[in-house]
């Protein structure tokens, strides 16, 4: 499917096991720079471990992981996080305001973020002004999932991984993210590489999507490839999640 | 004190003996265990001291704060099994925080370097690390496990293990340094402390009694300080690798 892309990541036979328990076997593939390629799959695939191992938060036993058509290894980690942003599901926050977690990033270099700056995030991620002295114990779902997503934009990620941030957002928060994440994309061009169990959403947002299977990749392609899978475990998984 | 009148004491044992079997706690045999190891490792240790201190000789002094040392390190240890190379770490803080405080003590001629003080003195410091040890590492390994996802939310915003790591670790420094601070702040209004104490049993006049229980707070205060941010910052590192991973059992 990257013939005609740049890879922003590429992974080649890639492999990686927790303890003696495989987690991912022979991962070969890449994802297109300034393209939204979303990873579905049933749980325990080996997505997240996936999306760990692009910023490097875990690293492979065998194979090579390229950002940047550089191997993984060549970056410094710190350098390697920040060119490489990560969302979780859970949206962890530090302790404190909306404020305190959006200077975050730039505390641990050392630097400070300006009010200005806070706010201008907050209007890029459609969230008040008025939110940024609020105590994010506070936050609702979306608002929390929005703030985390600021808050990782804050390194200005030339690729951006989003682990499920929707699954447990209400239908309007769920749409607010996805038009958000869209417009990223767009203004920045940064790279996203979204795990999502709503197939619906891929299907609309992505325009790629690897589908995944007891860590394996079955299955890449354009995103419509959903609509008419050739692999049969691909189809027997989409018309399980369409029932 | 004759062993007569120490066996009639007894009674306070039989005591708490009736109470367990009366409303069957069933802390009998625990209570009579507990009663024969202390009188025998107290009797014990009684008759190597009066050895020790009679032989006035510095090789004995030394194989006694060894074994303290040694003792106190196998406990600590256990409750810090999930740090890679705990015991090496607990015994190079408890060994920094002997000689430091000695090194004071005997330094400035605090007091004389003879078994009679350097003994007892290593004891109480020694304990208190040890002790210390334990609340740190209790609390360190769980404030670990309860906020792995604030420690790798900094690790994927670009910090450093220093810096993903650096509240946990405060935190349990400051935990397990607040009860030595604690009971220093009520000392002498709540209880009269055992060391004081005894020595005022055996005949001391208080008010020296009352500057050594003095020495001995400060000094434990600079055990506790001493004893949790040197095994703090020793056992940090290893819990990420080379290349900045948090080192965890459960990554999917």
């Amino acid at each position: 499917m990257s013939i005609n892309y740049r890879p922003a990541v590429h992974f080649n036979h890639v492999a990686f096991s927790f303890g003696k328990t495989p987690i991912l076997t022979g991962i070969t593939g890449s994802f297109p720079e300034g393209k939204i390629t979303t990873l579905v799959g049933p749980s325990g695939a080996g997505k997240t471990t996936l999306l760990k191992l692009c910023n490097g938060l875990l690293s492979p036993q065998s194979g090579e992981v390229y950002i940047k058509d550089k191997p993984i290894e060549d970056y410094e980690p710190v350098d390697l996080r920040r060119l490489v942003g990560i969302a979780l599901q859970s949206a962890p926050m530090v302790g404190g305001t909306v404020y305190k977690n959006l200077s975050l990033p730039l505390e641990l270099q050392g630097k400070s973020l300006s009010e200005a700056q806070a706010k201008e995030l907050l209007h890029d991620v459609g969230l008040e002004e008025e939110l940024l002295d609020r105590k994010v114990k506070d936050l609702s779902g979306g608002q929390r999932q929005k703030v985390s997503i600021a808050r990782t934009l804050v390194n200005k990620p030339a690729v951006l991984l989003l682990d499920e941030i929707t699954s447990s957002l209400d239908r309007t928060s769920l749409k607010e993210i996805e038009e958000l994440i869209v417009k990223i994309n767009k203004k920045y061009g940064t790279t996203i590489i979204w795990i999502t169990h709503n197939l619906q959403q891929a299907r609309e947002i992505g325009d790629f999507t690897w589908v995944m299977m007891n860590g394996e990749v079955v299955e890449t392609g354009e995103s419509s490839l959903l609509n008419d899978p050739a692999n049969d475990k691909v189809r027997q998984f989409v018309m399980g999640e369409a029932q | 004190m004759s062993y007569l009148t120490l066996s009639i004491t007894l009674i306070f044992v039989v005591i708490p003996l009736l109470l367990s079997k009366t409303l069957n706690l069933g802390l009998e045999r625990d209570t009579i265990v507990a009663t024969l190891r202390s009188i025998v490792q107290l009797l014990a240790v009684g008759y190597v001291l009066k050895f020790v201190f009679d032989s006035e000789s510095l090789v004995y002094i030394f194989l006694m704060v060894a074994l303290m040392i040694v003792a106190a390190t196998h406990n600590a240890q256990k409750k810090g099994a999930a740090i890679q190379g705990i015991t090496s770490k607990v015994a190079v803080t408890l060994i920094s925080v002997e000689v430091l405080t000695q090194g004071i003590l005997l330094g400035f001629n605090i007091t004389p370097a003879t078994a009679q003080y350097i003994i007892p003195i290593s004891g109480m410091v020694i304990g208190n690390s040890m002790v210390l040890s334990i609340l740190f590492l209790n609390r360190f390994t769980s404030e670990i496990e309860s906020h792995q996802d604030e420690t790798e939310l900094i690790l994927s915003l670009g910090g450093t293990p220093k810096q993903a790591i650096h509240t946990q670790l405060i935190n349990s420094i400051k935990a397990s340094m607040i009860p030595t601070i604690e009971s220093q702040k009520t000392v002498g209004l709540v209880q009269l402390p055992g060391m004081m104490s005894g020595q005022i049993i055996a005949g001391a006049d208080p008010i020296q009694a009352v500057q050594f229980q003095l020495l001995i707070m400060f000094l434990l205060l600079t055990t506790a300080a001493v004893t949790s941010v040197m095994l703090g910052f020793l056992s940090y590192p290893t819990l990420f690798n080379r290349r900045m991973q948090l080192m965890k059992k459960d990554l999917i």
